[in-house]
């Protein structure tokens, strides 16, 4: 049987999230955007409205929902803005998914509660200055002195990590050496003001710059031993595992963008005259916005597909790495083509367009390069 | 404190919104339907009032099976349960003919406050809140932007261009609400699920003892005879400066009566 029409709920939830988004989001992400300024204000009405507790239980002060809300409430976020969406994708699946996966009962308790209601937001730490593609190259260290974890190190890139509502990050660090003589990696959360984390600032960036990014250091952080997350030596195959539902997730935000380009390039195309007729009344323009379709709405097919293998409990690692893949690149080629039908005002940053052109490059760098992605398809096909 | 917030499902005044040329009434199908902005308002105002004051907010919607999707969205936003009057035999009613039918409907219900919005965005008559409290022969405050309950009694400010009315009226009364009132929350994805579990009770029109000839089109106290597209937007008017261009543009928005 196939089926992927929205159940009820779920579209209530899409609707919502638009209106959401076109209501409070649409008017005023432009502004912070210019000021390189994350917006406190609009995630925390975010929170409110119940996005950051989507897929978690309500016993931890979740919504009750699953992924696949997640991934539908960022599809709808980013049709709008990547910024805002990002920020939701990485406090749910890289900063509270780990605790509510991995973590104790009494850490589920202590930190889910808060995450979910937005009003606290997690950041995971497991790229450095040093790489990111090679996650096992982890130089970050973590030793055990009297009861505590001493943390040294640095990390890069750090999505949700330095904004006034960052509750904790969590780290990845080299904790000893396997059996096998490899390096044993496990995660720690650290709260925020912890002595001897320095939170560098914001980088400037090409895009997503409504969305907080920062660099990380870690000079003799001590944090209770407790603060492992999950199973000692396990958290490199830990986030391993977060990062192919991450990928999912990021699918939808792609997908999201693409559609966006869309809705953007259809009004833009009638509305706009040359030659003394609509552009859109030339087929080089309808073809353009044609393909833009074709490809955002066969990229949502493939992170519906990846979410439903999810959500059944079977494999999904080949894909979510396919739609990670295809959406990302999609989310690129739509944004080029939306910006040529905008001609000098998609060079504007004042045109959502403009914001697209900058915002989709990373969705083929961010939690896993579109090479990394190729490498895991071709590794699950049994190919080298 | 029974509240019951009347909701009435209209095409989105966002969208381009079409009359039926068949029989000239509001082309529902294949519209963009959703609830009527001012109601929204209308629902927030009862769920503020329920969170002050206790008690149960009903929604009452006259109007075809598809409102139920605005049923459910009052609903998801806190709502307790609802009440939704749908019979063939409606179509096409008048303003006179619907207050019949949703004082019939309340007379079988037990309310302290009623609420609603202050028109409804494909009608716009605004009559509604006053052949209702004639109906029921309780008394209407309407226009409201700000609105408290005291000790049984109703304390509205009503807007006006100028300014504000203070009136109060004792409980049980009618109160329509503008959009100046409060915020509209969203509904959380909780909302959302719970509304699943909510009751809705569908009533006709035999339910509520209307015979059926009374409403309807063919019976309406008023009937639109015709109706056109809005005209094309104007040229406009250009005003070339030889020096006096500025007296020639406030004499221009003088004669609009702009100023
Ligand atoms: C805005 C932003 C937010 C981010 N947020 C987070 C966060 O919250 N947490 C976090 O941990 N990280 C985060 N990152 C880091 C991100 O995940 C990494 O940048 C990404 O994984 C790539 O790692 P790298 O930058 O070190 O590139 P490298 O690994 O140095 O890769 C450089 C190039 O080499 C290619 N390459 C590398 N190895 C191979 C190979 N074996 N075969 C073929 N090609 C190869 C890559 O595909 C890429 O094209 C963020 C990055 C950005 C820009």
């Amino acid at each position: 049987m196939l089926d992927y029409r929205l159940d009820e709920e779920t579209e209530a939830l899409r609707k919502t999230v638009r209106e959401f988004s076109l209501d409070v989001i649409a008017p005023r992400i432009g502004e912070y955007y210019e000021r390189d300024e994350f917006p406190t204000d609009i995630v925390r009405q975010m929170g409110e409205l119940g996005l950051f507790g989507l897929p978690f239980p309500e016993e931890y002060g979740g919504a009750g929902g699953d992924y696949f809300h997640l991934c539908v409430a960022l599809e709808e976020l980013a049709r709008v803005d990547s910024s805002v969406a990002i920020t939701l994708e990485a406090g749910v699946s890289l900063g509270a998914m780990p605790i509510f996966r991995f973590g104790t009962e009494e850490q589920k308790r202590e930190w889910l509660p808060r995450l979910c209601a937005g009003e606290a937001l997690g950041a995971f730490g497991l790229t450095e200055p040093g790489g990111g593609s090679d996650a096992g190259a982890t130089r970050t260290t973590a030793r055990l002195e009297d009861g505590h974890w001493v943390i040294n190190g640095s990390k890069a890139f750090i999505t949700n990590s330095g904004t006034e509502l960052t509750a904790l990050v969590t780290v990845t660090a080299v904790t000893g050496t396997r059996p096998d003589g490899g390096k044993e990696i496990s995660a720690i959360l650290v709260p925020a003001g912890t002595p001897g984390l320095t939170v560098g600032q914001r980088y400037s960036k090409v895009g997503w710059n409504a969305s907080d990014t920062r660099e990380l250091s870690f000079s003799d952080v001590r944090v209770p031993e407790e603060n492992l997350v999950g199973e000692r030596g396990r958290g490199y195959a830990q986030f391993l595992s977060i990062l192919d539902e991450g990928r999912v997730a990021i699918s939808a935000l792609a997908v999201g963008l693409a559609q966006g380009c869309v809705d953007e390039s259809v009004k833009y195309a009638a509305q706009r005259e040359a030659f003394g007729q609509p552009i859109g009344r030339n087929q080089a323009v309808q073809f353009m916005i044609a393909d833009m379709e074709v490809r955002a709405s066969t990229a949502r097919l493939a992170y519906y597909r990846a979410a439903e293998k999810m959500l059944r409990g079977e494999p999904f690692k080949r894909e979510a790495a396919i739609a990670k893949l295809y959406s990302s690149e999609c989310a690129v080629d739509n944004a080029r083509a939306a910006t040529q039908v905008h001609g000098g005002y998609g060079f504007m940053n004042e045109f959502p367009v403009g914001r697209f052109y900058r915002d989709a490059k990373i969705l083929e760098i961010g939690e896993g390069t579109s090479e990394v992605q190729r490498m895991l398809i071709a590794r699950d096909l049994g190919v080298g | 404190m029974n509240i019951v917030v009347l909701v009435k499902q209209v095409p989105d005044s966002g969208s381009e919104r079409k009359l039926d040329p068949a029989d000239n009434t509001v082309a529902r199908a294949g519209a963009d339907n959703v609830i009527n902005e001012m109601d929204e308002y209308a629902i927030e105002e009862a769920l503020v009032v329920k969170e002050a004051h206790g008690g149960e907010v009903t929604i009452l919607t006259v109007g075809p099976d598809s409102a139920a999707d605005a049923i459910r969205k009052a609903l998801s936003m806190g709502a307790d349960r609802a009440v939704h009057v749908t019979d063939e035999a409606m179509h096409g009613s008048c303003a006179v003919q619907t207050s019949a039918v949703l004082a019939a409907a309340l007379q079988q219900m037990d309310y302290d406050l009623i609420l609603c919005g202050a028109e409804s965005t494909d009608g716009q008559v605004s009559v509604m809140p006053a052949l209702l409290a004639e109906r029921l022969g309780i008394p209407q405050l309407s226009g409201a932007r700000k609105l408290t309950i005291d000790d049984g009694v109703a304390k509205v400010e009503r807007q006006t261009d100028g300014g504000f009315w203070a009136l109060e009226a004792p409980l049980p009364a009618i109160v329509s609400t503008w959009d100046t009132i409060n915020e509209p929350r969203y509904p959380s994805f909780k909302g959302i699920m719970a509304a699943k579990k909510k009751p809705v009770e569908t009533k006709t029109l035999a339910d509520l003892g209307i015979d059926p000839s009374t409403v309807g089109l063919a019976s309406a106290t008023s009937q639109v005879l015709d109706f056109s597209g809005r005209p094309p937007k104007g040229e406009g008017v250009k005003v070339a400066d030889e020096g006096d261009g500025a007296d020639k543009l406030v004499e221009y928005l003088a004669s609009q009566k702009i100023v």
